[in-house]
């Protein structure tokens, strides 16, 4: 129990030092992919979306998606690949220290911070299929960007669809 | 009753008669004339952008120095100028959406200020960043559209609203970045929104009242364009019954874009307004089937009813987001020893079009970079079905869903985006601030929700293979369709040109440079480092017998995306030191203004 109570003080250092109140979130522990459920989507030992780069670079389906999805309805705030702009946060920074949970809160319900003069405000993408279908694959894009697995640009290559992925997906994307 | 059949004489009479005297009553077009004051968004009614003041000139301007500086206090993209009216500039900030009233006559003291209340919720649906355009003045009022499509009439002495109309609904993504234009009597605004599925409008109001007069769209039902299939034409030729709607697959022009956000020019002579209108909405052209009209087009419409004159669609079926908005600057050229009125605009799509404005004639189609590729040019031949069309490289298009295309040029920014030309009419040339970036793009499915981002590509940016600098300045003839000098620029040139009478060009860079060129060669006469990055417009007036010339400096916009943390591929090509570096290691955030003038003796 030593470990979260340093790491919350961490956090609140942080936060005094810099003006901005960090929100109760974990890192993402070990990203390591440890199975790969029947949705088609990788896991780390926590049961956490993750994912999976082999040694040629090839990037499991739903990081490639995520590199997709993120780089058509995120970057215009967040910067090509996560990497921020003028008025929105670097994601592949925050996710260093943000975990899944914590991801998932913030895109669905949005997100108000009024500090040092500038008004940054993220809105609720709860109702937004472009997001809500593809959050883990946005996740996972964001997390093998936070750990350095994955650097800018698109990945060079990417696995297939797996299980359920493609049906879900189709599902998903419905319209009503 | 006869009281009633005088009044109704009176008044007909009062009508015949200013719609011949278009000069005379209309005091902005007085006020224009008068290089001393800059008293619309572009210097004049016909966007040149060009001052006839010459104290600072091409030999002088080498020892302009900072005279005043003035800080907005916002971290924000900072587009658009100052406008100047008397002794008092008038400038307003991005997102709060503050307007400043400054003393010339005391060191720009600050005479009043006003700071509209917003939701904040309108900030995440402004697709770049919160820019706005700048303010503009016709009689004795300011006015200003804020980012939730408010339109405000501000007392100029005061800064006291004299009326307020909300022209659109930001919980759809409507939005408002451009600066108000008053023409006439009448101000007239855009809307943005572009890539939350917003079907583009333009809005006429009474400057006196706030009363709407008419508005326009950029798709749908005739009605709604304000079109008559037999008078409005397209190359000469009647656009016919329903030119918009059967151009799309079932509601899609709902949802189809067409924003309105650039900058607007008018002709009191012709009495026609000129914009562009932006991309069809989604990127991803598969789910649009059509040439998605009016998307992409110049509009020439009456001022005072809104009817449509001529348009000419640039792009049709959009599959790269090059939008139309981009200003259209009026000049009066002769070509081939005949006087003709003529349109330049110089499009996203990388072509530098120059039409007749009066008849939306094409005289000229050439392409402004040369690295342009999505097309080999803009068929030329009246005789051709696809007269005016762009003829297109297959290897480029994106109609595929799920596949990634690679090296398109220009990348969707544009070979130039809404950062306006000048026209000096001593050379006859236009000045360019362009970029130069190439894209890949991926389309892929994507669903509608209102207020809500609606895409549907991935891209990625990077400069066109070979070259490390993203940007050019350039002398462009329209009649040609040359370029007649080009300047690299480490960054997309993103700040709006200023032509003088004194020879000199102003312009400012992304690293916060402005500079002066000599207009007939591109020589650099003077450079200074502002406080952050420039994506405003450089203007210039004259107060107590001293010229000056004024930009305001904050980096952001589309500019702040991606650019700020630097473009992919930093490896790629040259590998040259600093080429494709970030721009955050050239400046930072912060709205400041500065103004340049001689030393005084």
């Amino acid at each position: 129990m030593q470990f979260p109570v340093s790491r919350l003080l961490l956090a609140l250092w942080l936060g005094l030092m810099s003006g901005v109140v960090v929100a109760q979130a974990d890192p993402p522990g070990d990203p390591a992919a440890v199975k790969l459920g029947d949705d088609g989507y990788w896991r780390d030992k926590n049961g956490d979306p993750t994912y999976k780069i082999e040694k040629d670079g090839t990037v499991d389906f739903a990081t490639f998606q995520g590199f997709r999805r993120f780089n058509s309805t995120c970057f215009v705030c967040h910067g090509p690949d996560g990497s921020g702009s003028s008025f929105a946060p670097a994601l592949a920074d925050s996710l260093k220290t943000m975990d899944y949970s914590t991801f998932a809160g913030v895109v669905v319900n949005g997100r108000k911070d009024f500090l040092n003069g500038q008004d940054k405000v993220m809105p609720s993408f709860g109702d937004n299929k472009n997001v809500t279908c593809y959050l883990n694959d946005i996740y996972v894009y964001l997390r093998a960007r936070s750990t350095g697995a994955l650097g800018r640009g698109r990945p060079p290559h990417h696995a297939q669809k797996t299980g359920q992925y493609g049906d879900n997906e189709d599902k998903c994307m419905a319209d009503n | 009753m006869r009281k009633y059949l005088l009044a109704t004489c009176l008044s007909a009479v009062a009508l015949c008669a200013a719609s011949f005297a278009y000069a005379d009553d209309d005091p902005l077009l007085t006020m224009q004339k008068d290089a001393k004051q800059w008293v619309t968004p572009r210097a004049d009614y016909a966007a040149t952008g060009y001052s006839t003041l010459n104290q600072i000139n091409a030999s002088n301007v080498g020892k302009i120095a900072p005279a005043w500086t003035f800080s907005t206090g916002v971290l924000r993209g900072h587009e658009g100028a100052p406008l100047v009216v008397g002794d008092v500039m008038y400038l307003v900030a991005p997102f709060p959406n503050t307007v400043y009233a400054l003393d010339l006559n005391n060191d720009g003291k600050i005479l009043w200020k006003y700071e509209p209340k917003q939701d904040p919720n309108v900030i995440p649906v402004m697709c770049c960043d919160t820019v706005n355009r700048g303010v503009s003045y016709g009689d004795g009022m300011i006015f200003m559209h804020q980012a939730d499509t408010t339109l405000v009439a501000l007392d100029a002495k005061t800064g006291k609203v004299d009326w307020s109309v909300k022209d659109g609904d930001a919980s759809k993504g409507q939005t408002g970045t451009d600066a108000p234009f008053v023409f006439k009597d009448k101000v007239l605004i855009g809307v943005s929104g572009g890539e939350f599925g917003v079907r583009g409008w333009v809005s006429a109001y009474n400057a006196k009242d706030g009363k709407l007069v008419w508005r326009a769209y950029s798709e749908g039902p005739d009605s709604d364009l304000k079109v008559d299939p037999q008078k409005t034409t397209s190359l000469g030729k009647p656009i016919g019954a329903d030119s918009s709607l059967k151009t799309w697959k079932g509601d899609q022009w709902k949802i189809g874009g067409g924003a309105t956000w650039g900058w607007y020019a008018y002709d009191p002579k012709l009495n026609l307004v000129y914009y562009g209108s932006g991309n069809p909405s989604t990127w991803n052209p598969s789910q649009r089937p059509g040439d998605n009209k009016w998307s992409m087009t110049i509009w020439a419409r009456n001022l005072d009813t809104g009817e449509a004159k001529w348009v000419y669609q640039m792009t049709p079926h959009d599959e790269w987001d090059y939008d139309g908005v981009n200003e259209m600057i009026l000049t009066d050229q002769k070509i081939d020893g005949k006087d003709r009125q003529l349109l330049t605009h110089f499009d996203r799509n990388g072509f530098g079009y120059t039409l007749d404005r009066a008849s939306g004639e094409l005289l000229v189609a050439q392409k402004f970079d040369p690295k342009v590729n999505w097309a080999t040019g803009i068929n030329m031949d009246k005789n051709s079905a696809d007269y005016g069309r762009p003829i297109r490289v297959k290897a480029m298009s994106t109609e595929a869903q799920d596949v990634n295309v690679k090296g398109v040029c220009p990348a969707a920014l544009g070979s130039k985006d809404e950062q306006p030309a000048a026209y000096d009419p001593q050379t006859e040339l236009f000045y360019v601030p362009t970029n130069h970036v190439c894209m890949d793009y991926e389309p892929f499915k994507v669903s509608y929700t209102a207020g809500q981002p609606y895409v549907g590509a991935t891209l990625s940016m990077y400069p066109p293979k070979g070259d490390s600098n993203m940007g050019n300045f350039i002398a462009w003839d329209n009649k040609t369709g040359k370029i007649v000098w080009s300047d690299p620029e480490q960054f997309s040139a993103w700040g709006g040109a200023l032509a003088t009478a004194g020879g000199v060009v102003f312009y400012g860079t992304l690293e916060g440079y402005l500079k002066a060129v000599d207009a007939k060669t591109g020589k650099l006469l003077y450079k200074f480092k502002t406080p952050s990055g420039i994506i405003g417009n450089v203007m210039t007036y004259e107060h107590g017998g001293r010229q000056y010339v004024a930009v305001m400096s904050g980096v952001g916009g589309w500019a702040g995306i991606g650019l700020a943390a630097g473009l992919t591929k930093p490896n790629d090509g040259l590998g040259a030191v600093g080429g494709y570096a970030a721009l955050s290691n050239y400046t930072a955030l912060g709205g400041t203004l500065t103004v340049f003038a001689l030393p005084q003796d």
